[in-house]
């Protein structure tokens, strides 16, 4: 079943220099599964995610032939109708949670209020809900944690926080865009394993971005490579290291491993063509 | 493995810490850092520090630099213990390069200047030639020379970073997680730049790392540190055979594999 069909998206910054075009003709689905999109820095995989959230702002230009969430065309709601989208629908986790919890307010209003906001409830109903969410994130004494402050929290812990605020108006998508990588390793497979219950759970569809290719092949069913904004390979994670195209080939060659030592890593050498090699679709 | 051309003699101490405690604050918001940590590193050998945030590795190394100002236990470099205040001779012989390339070098001063000011700094007078010859070692080149940090990539700035602290010539790099904040295709040409410079140099690499596959490739001998003590110290042929014998340094390995 495909929950998101994009077809053709394009971000677009005027500059002095020009138009840049940061995502070039992207198309891909998502169903209930979940996507990997890695690529390096500056490759448009952020973009495309706040692209589908239509979270660009001008100058930057988005255009897409369609952006349909369940068969409702995201590309033609107004700014007002977006509101019911985000959050509700779609909800997106960010890469720091430093910069993503508001610092003046307790975790537990913000998480009452984004409940608040999509559902008619009142409020001793809504911190209840918000203390099961954060229990269902896994944090031990929720109630302490409700009256605390983000500056209060570790990284790890407001990542999960994040998680539950995102993950309580029951969305059918989440956005996670490198959200683990902040934290530290051992705290990383916490909070995936967390976002993987949860998603599971729900039947959502998620969208990983991650420039951690062994992460994604661990953690995704389907994955998209990205290079200056286009699609250049489309693999099931699994067979992710079996990847023909040069780029991903050289992505996974130039990480150091601990099974096989080498006196030199292997070093990328970029191909003018990658960039110019219309981008594959990711459409079933 | 890559192995340091000078071997064969037999291994002298570069640096030696022991029994180093580090603390911050006083009285009831005293924070113990570090707690009683020794480790030795031969010239010539790479020494890695892993452990979660939080762990004390970067206090380590601040702490050998002279950046923390409570300290007790013993430090010496090349056999001779340092003071409680560094001497400026001391910072020929050790250096350091940071984990944020964004954030260690001045938005408003260029690559010259940079790189100029450091080596005036140690009584260098014939900059020029010496600006040229840094840049060229760490692979950037002349035309890099008047450029500002915003006009370089995370690469190129960590780039700078290195050539900055390779500008006294020191025998001592100490690395503060250098490609953390790094591509996976860029960290690739940083680790391999950092070997090339060790050859090359004869330098003693001390590098912090939350990752085990970089400290793997980069060095010969870890220490796993976990709340302020260390935990462990191996060889990296035990941690490549997995055979951690500290159930936590076993815990980290199971995560990064």
């Amino acid at each position: 079943m495909t929950l998101l069909d994009v077809e053709n998206l394009w971000v677009k910054f005027p500059s002095r220099q020009g138009v840049f075009d940061a995502v070039r003709g992207v198309s891909f689905t998502l169903g209930r599964e979940r996507l990997g999109i890695v690529g390096e820095s500056g490759s448009g995989k952020s973009m495309t995610g706040r692209a589908i959230l239509r979270l660009i702002r001008p100058p930057g230009i988005v255009t897409a032939d369609q952006i349909s969430l369940e068969g409702d065309d995201l590309m033609l709601k107004s700014e007002r109708q977006m509101r019911d989208v985000r959050g509700q629908r779609i909800s997106m986790v960010m890469q720091d949670p430093k910069f993503s919890l508001n610092p003046v307010m307790t975790i537990g209003q913000q998480i009452i209020e984004a409940y608040r906001l999509h559902n008619k409830a009142r409020k001793s109903e809504a911190y209840a809900k918000s203390l099961e969410m954060l229990e269902a994130v896994s944090i031990r004494d929720p109630e302490r944690v409700m009256r605390a402050y983000p500056h209060e929290m570790s990284g790890g812990m407001g990542q999960r926080i994040m998680i539950a605020m995102m993950l309580i108006p029951n969305p059918e998508i989440l956005i996670a865009d490198e959200p683990t990588s902040a934290l530290d390793v051992s705290v990383q497979r916490q909070v995936l394993s967390i976002i993987d219950k949860l998603v599971t759970d729900r039947g959502m569809g998620l969208i990983f971005i991650s420039h951690d290719l062994n992460l994604v092949a661990d953690f995704c069913d389907r994955v998209l490579i990205m290079y200056s904004g286009r699609i250049v390979e489309v693999c099931d994670a699994d067979k992710l290291h079996d990847a023909q195209h040069p780029y991903t080939r050289g992505l996974l060659n130039s990480l150091p491993r601990l099974d096989a030592p080498c006196d030199k890593l292997q070093v990328l050498s970029r191909d003018p063509a990658w960039s110019e090699a219309p981008s594959v679709s990711a459409r079933l | 493995m890559v192995r340091s051309p000078k071997c064969e003699c037999a291994p002298v101490s570069m640096l030696n810490v022991d029994n180093l405690s580090v603390w911050f604050g006083n009285g009831r918001d005293r924070v113990d850092a570090v707690r009683n940590a020794s480790f030795n590193v031969n010239r010539g050998a790479s020494f890695g520090l892993v452990g979660e945030s939080g762990s004390g590795k970067s206090t380590i190394l601040r702490a050998v630099m002279g950046l923390t100002p409570n300290w007790s236990g013993a430090i010496s470099v090349d056999t001779k213990p340092v003071d409680k205040t560094r001497q400026k001779s001391f910072y020929k012989v050790v250096q350091m390069v940071f984990q944020d390339p964004y954030a260690s070098l001045h938005p408003r001063h260029s690559v010259d200047q940079v790189l100029g000011e450091t080596l005036y700094l140690h009584g260098f007078r014939d900059i020029d030639a010496r600006v040229v010859k840094l840049l060229d070692d760490v692979g950037l080149g002349g035309k890099f020379r008047f450029r500002y940090p915003h006009q370089l990539s995370g690469g190129q700035r960590q780039r700078v970073a290195i050539a900055r602290a390779l500008a006294p010539k020191p025998s001592i790099l100490l690395l503060d997680e250098p490609t953390s904040a790094l591509d996976v295709s860029v960290q690739a040409e940083i680790l391999n730049l950092l070997t090339d410079l060790r050859t090359e140099h004869g330098l003693t690499y001390i590098m912090v790392s939350h990752d085990l596959s970089v400290v793997g490739h980069m060095c010969e001998q870890l220490a796993v540190m976990k709340d302020g003590e260390i935990v462990e110290i191996m060889e990296v042929e035990t941690l490549r055979k997995a055979q951690a014998s500290h159930p936590y340094s076993q815990e980290l390995l199971a995560a990064s594999i």
